[in-house]
């Protein structure tokens, strides 16, 4: 009875923008509530009851269904499947359990061998790796060898930022836009053939291939935005239909003359001029590029534009209602064609990470990777907050890099990484699911709800 | 065609004076028919085009000067193009929308048969037909997964992943038992595994259906693929070599000319796709089961009211959904090919399109799924007579076509007005 569920209360922008502050507000909100029952909840408790000290609120809060919490523990489940799965794909290990009642600790040590190993690599592959840390210190190893794993995370965390944040600023105006791996893979073509085509001086060059990609995204944003607005087509299935318009465009242009490379036979582009690459940031031995600069910035520029620009009122006030939005004087076409502007933009910004980063200098039919499907994925992990999609997309990047390790060195395939991200989506997108599994005490569960689309 | 209602976008007015949905198709048809007389006409060769009634160049065939083909063809769709301009009576509409789109696909025909080098200006019809029903297999029965799911308003983008799953739980169980049966029953529960997931997540959970859809995509991809690379990499004659299903003739149908060849000697998915389709459209249509499927779809309040279990409708209908896409990703497994990763490879995606483009209707989806195939058949037919068309823009046609339906160039599609509503009791 000490904590009473609170009600929903405040703006969307005023949720919190990490997990650090997510507990922390989760706390505060409570104590406001707990403050706010006092005077009306005394018919059903009659006398005060006496105020819990801190401590045991936070041990309470931390019990809650909070943002933080169902966070960490969909972490924790999908974490949890990703090691049965494991189990029951390794005959070695599964042979053990045909015995377990007799011998139990083989199944046991044996299981336990195999999954503390994999999520060990998967560790090590994407923080911090102790052996390359004492190689450095007895001066075997080098500083750079160190920083990799950082720098692999860094690297595939940059596209996934953008892929999220284009899809976060549409949820937050009511559009959903399955779009992002169209949007990115026009911007990807753009972007190579700004890199390759145009004859311009070092950092000029490389300005005009980036925005060349944000450009192809803005257009294949455009289509949907305009359809939706004119004749109300519904985006979720145009923007799939352009999703496989834009590669099958994409593996067309590839072997065309002047495009492809005249040196080789198979399905790949000239390279990127070095003058329209994205530098390094740790020297060339590391990946690591001004590419997550750029990320950092965006997210910063969306969360501006959410919060603090007209153009985000206005699409906030669509995405919350677009009845009420139009009895405001709010144009919801125009708001509609600008949210696909600016989520393409995003997109494409995506793409030209992708070709002008680490990661490929040419386009080849698989340049985009998934960033458009995992960016869907990654604003759903960060609450379709700007700040929480950057979060959300380092984590991401952190399984996908060290997923790399964990193939090489354990043998698992780098597959599982997409099982354990799908889970991580999954449990969060269900928080009543965690909340039941974990007997979690209901606090500002409803919030936590994505509640997005509404139908075709 | 959403539902959201915004009245300040600008739906095509009903009244619309001069320019009638039917007039502007047929003004768009006129500029085909021009397109195909003119330039297919010019581009055309002088060679006799083909459309043999067999497997390959020999036997009876329709024959006709390139030329003259793409031409007439030509004409023919400007003539459909014209009568709709000048005012049919409706009930003709689509016979002569037919005519004109069938004419301007033989003008095309004509075209690329005459100009194909020397020696290949031939068509092989019985190939052409049987290509294009199995290509479109796998979408006939994504797309029905579909009809049920959303019938019942639960929106179904999960079918890539239903496929998926279903075609490698086929494989798997298929490998391991040695038999196409358990294999089969195995895909069935594989799609419907899926399904369990998404009825469970949309309904009970309330998450928005089309993220689960997405996600569950991709969990299908990931656990799919993980355990291939796990089981079926590492041992591939014992968890990928599933027995297949052989082929069945059908007595006296297998006689037809052309047809029989083409369609009456195929598998056994090829007959249960066919068969599903005419099952779900009398169910869906004629029964009292079909009903209330709809009218939860429909109005689940109204359904409600009148006693209908809202709720076990949608399960019930979900899982079906899920029984149906898993057989249809095991007529890759148990028919044609062994499990590869990822080897749907976006078919799922296409049969939505199919399924929208057939307006949520199970002969409307067999049809999209059909002209889906034949598109594909196409590129690989224009791919081997090494044609100038290049093969992706044939691969992309069944998207566009999505994209301008769903615009209304093509017509209004409305979903079902409850679909991706999640239902609350109370």
């Amino acid at each position: 009875m000490t904590n009473p569920p609170t009600p929903q209360s405040g703006s969307p922008d005023k949720e919190p923008v990490s997990e650090a502050q997510a507990a922390q507000n989760a706390l505060g909100n409570t104590e406001r509530a707990e403050v706010a029952t006092k005077p009306g909840g005394s018919a059903s408790t009659p006398e005060p009851e006496q105020k819990p000290s801190l401590g045991r609120l936070f041990m309470d809060n931390l019990w809650a269904a909070n943002t933080f919490t169902v966070t960490l523990l969909s972490l924790v489940l999908a974490i949890v499947v990703g090691a049965v799965l494991m189990i029951i794909s390794d005959p070695a290990v599964l042979s053990t359990y045909s015995y377990i009642t007799s011998r139990p600790s083989d199944a046991i040590t044996s299981s336990w061998t195999l999954v503390s190993e994999a999520y060990a690599n998967l560790f090590k592959g994407s923080v911090f790796d102790p052996e390359a840390f004492s190689g450095w210190l007895n001066g075997t190893g080098s500083w750079q060898a160190v920083l990799a794993p950082i720098s692999e995370t860094l690297t595939y965390a940059a596209p996934l930022v953008f892929t999220g944040l284009s899809v976060a600023l549409a949820f937050r105006g009511g559009l959903f836009n399955i779009g992002a791996q169209g949007q990115a893979t026009i911007g990807v073509i753009m972007a190579a053939l700004a890199g390759f085509l145009l004859p311009l001086p070092p950092g000029l060059h490389l300005l005009v291939a980036v925005l060349a990609g944000a450009l192809g995204g803005a257009i294949w944003g455009f289509i949907p935005g305009i359809l939706k607005a004119r004749a109300g087509a519904h985006e979720v299935i145009n923007t799939i239909m352009l999703n496989y318009v834009a590669t099958y465009f994409l593996t067309w242009l590839i072997v065309q003359n002047g495009v492809q490379d005249p040196n080789r036979t198979d399905a790949i582009s000239k390279a990127v001029d070095t003058s329209a690459q994205l530098p390094r940031l740790l020297g060339d031995n590391l990946r690591v590029h001004a590419g997550i600069l750029l990320a950092v910035l965006a997210t910063w520029a969306v969360a501006w534009l959410l919060n603090r620009s007209t153009l985000g009122f206005e699409l906030r006030a669509v995405g919350a209602n677009p009845d009420a939005a139009r009895t405001a004087g709010i144009s919801v076409t125009r708001t509609y064609i600008l949210i696909m502007v600016f989520a393409g933009i995003l997109a494409g910004l995506g793409g030209s990470n992708m070709v002008l980063g680490s990661t490929a200098s040419a386009l080849t039919p698989l340049v985009v990777a998934q960033i458009g499907f995992d960016g869907i994925l990654v604003a759903l992990l960060g609450r379709v907050k700007p700040w929480g999609v950057l979060l959300a997309a380092l984590l991401f990047g952190a399984l996908q890099a060290g997923g790399n390790r964990m193939q090489s060195y354990s043998g698992i395939s780098l597959e599982l990484v997409t099982v354990l991200q799908a889970l991580i989506v999954i449990f969060i997108a269900a928080p009543a699911l965690v909340k039941a599994i974990f007997q979690l005490r209901a606090a500002r569960a409803a919030r936590l709800q994505t509640s997005l689309a509404k139908g075709w | 065609m959403s539902t959201m209602a915004v009245p300040d976008i600008a739906v095509a007015p009903v009244d619309e004076g001069f320019w009638t949905r039917s007039r502007k198709v047929g003004i768009t048809l006129l500029g085909l028919g021009l397109l195909a007389a003119v330039l297919f006409g010019a581009l055309a060769t002088n060679q006799q085009a083909r459309f043999t009634l067999s497997d390959d160049a020999a036997g009876a065939a329709l024959e006709i000067n390139g030329t003259i083909g793409a031409i007439l063809f030509g004409i023919i769709t400007i003539a459909a193009g014209a009568a709709l301009l000048a005012g049919v009576p409706k009930r003709w509409f689509l016979a002569v929308l037919g005519i004109g789109l069938v004419g301007f696909v033989l003008s095309f025909l004509c075209w690329q048969v005459s100009a194909a080098p020397a020696g290949q200006n031939f068509m092989p019809l019985v190939n052409i037909i049987r290509g294009t029903f199995i290509l479109a297999l796998p979408l006939i029965f994504g797309a029905l997964a579909g009809v049920l799911c959303e019938r019942s308003g639960v929106v179904n983008v999960a079918i890539e992943g239903q496929l998926l799953m279903g075609a490698f739980s086929g494989a798997l169980f298929g490998s391991i038992s040695g038999s196409v049966w358990v294999g089969l029953v195995a895909a069935a529960l594989g799609g419907a595994f899926i399904s369990l997931l998404l009825a469970v997540f949309a309904i009970r959970y309330l998450v928005d259906q089309v993220v689960m859809g997405i996600v569950l995509n991709l969990l299908a991809v990931g656990v799919t693929g993980f355990l291939y690379e796990r089981l079926m990499q590492t041992d591939a004659a014992k968890y990928n070599s599933a027995p297949r299903f052989s082929n069945w003739e059908i007595p006296l149908l297998k006689d037809i000319p052309v047809l029989g060849p083409a369609l009456f000697r195929g598998n056994i998915f090829l007959y249960l796709g066919l068969l599903l389709v005419l099952v779900i459209h009398i169910g869906l249509f004629r029964t009292r089961w079909g009903l209330r499927t709809r009218s939860v779809g429909e109005h689940p309040i109204a359904a409600d009211t009148l006693g209908v279990k809202v709720l076990r409708v949608r399960y019930r209908n979900v899982l079906l959904a899920g029984v149906v896409a898993g057989i249809g990703g095991a007529s890759y497994t148990l028919a044609l090919y062994s499990f590869t990763k990822n080897m749907i490879g976006g078919k799922g995606f296409i049969a939505l399109a199919a399924l929208i483009f057939g307006r949520w209707n199970p002969t409307g989806a067999l049809l999209a799924a059909l002209f889906f195939g034949f598109a594909d058949q196409l590129a690989t037919y224009l791919g081997a007579i090494s044609s100038s068309i290049p093969s992706q823009f044939l691969a992309m046609l069944p998207y566009l076509a999505t994209i301008l339906a769903v615009a209304g160039l093509v017509g209004r599609v409305r979903a079902p007005a409850a679909d991706g509503k999640p239902y609350i009791k109370g």
